[in-house]
């Protein structure tokens, strides 16, 4: 036995008799696909986000308490502002490393979203989501949900006339839900916009219990996958009943630290060189300043997007009001996560397909999926963009109307278009390709002896399939 | 190198030296003051050649072969099920004998669940008429953020100001814009004609959209424009929305000139200020 410590391991073997549980853990297979990774980018973001997140507590200061500004930051100095603006300014400009450990935080938090979201689309155009898989799928849009709303209450923390302004947009869009809508944006923020109360609250939120959520989440996103195993895509080989690739213990593990570190590395180099949030810039909130170009996190963009493009509508009837953000903001986010929740339900009532798959599918062997998922990108994309419109109209020279106006339209007939065209391209692959993953393509070529070249006729050969170290 | 025979090996020591310089490199910067530029970079190169060597360790020097495993089925088998059935039957049955207490369990259970929502109550204040009112009162002057008074003349026709209620600067429901314009361009509504003095009109500066401060004012079109998501109001048909997705029109402030030539309010709004919600009619 060459263990490091030997000694040690018998000791815990002796008390827990893991030897039997490690060894399999050791020998479990995961498929090598490069679009596996991303759901593991996404998870070792999350770590950068808690190393990094623990080291910011120990200097932010969640309080509106007024203070006046004397620190090294010429243009605010003798400005009145909150504890918590005045922390932020410290640690970025005061605390040796704290800018940088800040802005690997946000880039670290950008890239965390964005990463499940390209996980989540890997996981539905090759539906991987399929049974018996709908329980983590489950788990896996529930954290997509709280890391949005965790970002959220992040940027909200320091209390900048920008994250400022991303609050009062939250607040009204609570106010705006009926019947109960005033008291749960009074107890959820604490009273009347803007509450002394809301800052220390969602800082409970973002650092308790949000990331709480997500831990003990993303731990049974994974232990279900250990359990049930990762899908594959189809090849020679490969079945129903088998799983392919390299051994957890060493090529595997090897590779995702090596992963862990790349995306470490990226992270930790934007937050050096990419400036994100400047809060000294946006200056401390005022309630009644608000600059142009107030756009908040990409996450939220497709919202803000939905808020702008909304038209002047709202029911008003029996003395009572549903307000128009409520439909941008509260129907519209609502529509969106009951379809993802729903979808692994949704689609076997169309396709009558019950049974269990290990084997994913190529996005064309699915056209309609494909192009429903398509179309969905295209919408979000289309109300993203919608949140530049005032950014968009200063670049372009255009009046915002018109932008607002063209996107009111793009943001129907577009997805429509997506979905046609995208239907159509899938069939039309589905029928003329040969399927590469299911039979080798190409053909061999052999040297004779006079030195030419000769084709094998491909039918005569065995397959070339490489050997196979049968576990 | 010892033993440098490997494929891939140098590159391997490579990525691991460059990782270690980055650290080093990392330390001097630090302690020389820090340099949150370089701090970014080093840390990138240190983590990038960690995570290099590896990836180069694992593809050059372990085994690469796929191997194949097998899969079990996922469900259990019917007399493990069976088994599972019996044994929670067991319990149940032993648990619904009683039924008359188990009821009871229940009926504590939930009224212990309804008792500990009520700490709810407790996170924030009722709503009650918070939303309805604002600081204005009669004869409350207007006052700019820098505590000076807004007289008439300040203003020049097309000028703008934002303002408070004297001495409550911090009523943020209470803000409001000031605009000066040509009398004779109003379109009064019914029952306004007197609200702007000299042509001195003051709306709520809460959008009544999402609640932005409407802080862009378009002298040319004579429109209050809010810049987080472009809705527009007409400042001479009583701050109506002609553009984005707001509804409703800006409060407006009744004005009065008082002593001094000291613009102040006749009264608070007549409707409630801000975004809309469910009570608001």
């Amino acid at each position: 036995m060459k263990l490091p410590a030997p000694k040690v391991a018998r000791w815990i073997d002796d008390r827990l008799g893991a030897s039997q549980f490690a060894r399999t853990a050791l020998n479990k297979i995961f498929p090598d696909h490069w679009s596996f990774m991303v759901g593991e980018i996404a998870m070792y973001a999350f770590a950068v986000l808690v190393l990094t997140g623990i080291y910011l507590t120990f200097f932010f200061e969640a309080s509106t308490r007024e203070v006046v500004y004397n620190g090294v930051y010429a243009p605010l100095r003798g400005q009145t502002m909150s504890a918590a603006y005045r922390s932020g300014l410290d640690l970025s400009f005061q605390v040796r490393a704290g800018l940088v450990m800040r802005q690997v935080h946000h880039w670290a938090a950008l890239v965390f979203i964005g990463a499940i979201i390209v996980h989540l689309c890997r996981v539905f155009f090759t539906g991987a989501f399929r049974r018996p898989r709908e329980i983590n799928w489950i788990v896996g849009v529930t954290l997509l949900l709280l890391a949005i709303a965790n970002g959220f209450f992040g940027y909200s923390l320091l209390d900048d006339l920008l994250s400022g302004t991303g609050l009062r947009v939250a607040y009204s869009i609570a106010l705006s839900i009926p019947i109960g809508g005033e008291w749960l944006a009074f107890l959820f923020f604490g009273g009347e916009f803007p509450a002394s109360a809301t800052i220390p609250r969602f800082f409970v939120l973002h650092v308790m219990i949000l990331p709480a959520l997500i831990i003990g989440l993303l731990s049974a996103h994974l232990a279900i996958l250990w359990h049930q195993k990762h899908t594959q895509f189809p090849g020679p080989g490969r079945t129903e009943r088998n799983i392919e690739g390299s051994r957890l213990w060493p090529t595997y593990a090897i590779k995702s630290v090596g992963l862990f570190l790349l995306v470490a590395a990226v992270l930790t180099a934007l937050g050096g060189l990419a400036q994100i949030n400047p809060i000294w810039l946006y200056g401390p909130f005022k309630p009644a300043t608000v600059s142009a170009g107030s756009q908040p996190d990409w996450y939220v963009g497709w919202l803000d997007g939905a808020l702008r493009l909304m038209p002047p509508w709202e029911i008003r009837a029996f003395g009572h009001t549903v307000p128009n953000p409520f439909f941008p903001g509260v129907l519209l986010p609502g529509l969106t996560s009951g379809g993802l929740y729903a979808w692994p339900f949704l689609e076997p009532r169309f396709t009558k397909d019950r049974g269990p798959h290990n084997l994913l599918n190529r996005p064309r062997d699915v056209p309609v999926r494909t192009a429903i998922g398509a179309a969905a990108l295209a919408f979000y994309t289309l109300l993203f963009l919608a949140g530049g419109n005032d950014i968009l109209a200063v670049q372009f020279h255009v009046a915002p109307e018109s932008i607002t106006n063209t996107f009111r339209v793009l943001v129907i007939v577009l997805p429509v278009i997506v979905f046609l065209v995208t239907r159509k391209l899938c069939r039309d692959l589905r029928r003329g390709d040969s399927h590469p993953m299911q039979r080798p393509v190409g053909s061999r070529v052999r040297r004779t002896a006079t030195g030419g070249y000769d084709e094998v006729d491909p039918d005569g050969q065995a397959p070339a399939v490489p050997d196979r170290d049968r576990a | 190198m010892p033993g440098g025979t490997q494929p891939g090996e140098k590159r391997i020591a490579a990525a691991l030296i460059v990782s270690t310089l980055g650290a080093l490199g990392l330390a001097v910067v630090y302690v020389r003051g820090g340099q949150p530029q370089l701090e970014g970079a080093l840390l990138g190169v240190s983590f990038g050649g960690l995570g290099v060597g590896l990836i180069l360790w694992a593809k050059y020097l372990l085994p690469g072969t796929p191997v194949v495993g097998d899969r079990e089925t996922l469900g259990s088998s019917p007399d493990e099920r069976a088994a599972f059935e019996a044994s929670f039957e067991r319990g149940e049955l032993a648990l619904e004998r009683r039924t008359f207490l188990s009821r009871l369990l229940m009926g504590a259970v939930g009224a212990l669940g309804l008792a500990l929502l009520f700490p709810i109550r407790s996170l924030g204040p009722s709503p009650g008429r918070t939303l309805q009112t604002t600081a204005w009162a009669p004869g409350k002057r207007l006052m700019r953020e820098d505590g000076s008074l807004v007289r008439v003349g300040d203003l020049e026709v097309g000028g703008i100001v934002t303002a408070f209620p004297e001495d409550r600067p911090d009523a943020a429901d209470s803000q409001i814009v000031a605009v000066r314009v040509d009398p004779d361009q109003i379109r009064p509504r019914p029952g306004r004609e007197d609200w702007s003095p000299d042509g001195h009109v003051a709306y709520s500066k809460i959008c009544t959209h999402v609640g932005c401060p409407v802080g862009l004012y378009r002298q040319t079109t004579h429109s209050l424009l809010c810049p987080c998501h472009q809705s527009t109001f007409d400042v001479l048909d009583g701050a109506r929305p002609i553009f984005g997705p707001a509804t409703r029109s800006l409060p407006q402030l009744p004005l009065m000139v008082v002593e001094n030539g000291v613009l102040a309010a006749r009264r608070d709004f007549t409707e409630p200020v801000g975004p809309g919600y469910w009570n608001r009619g």
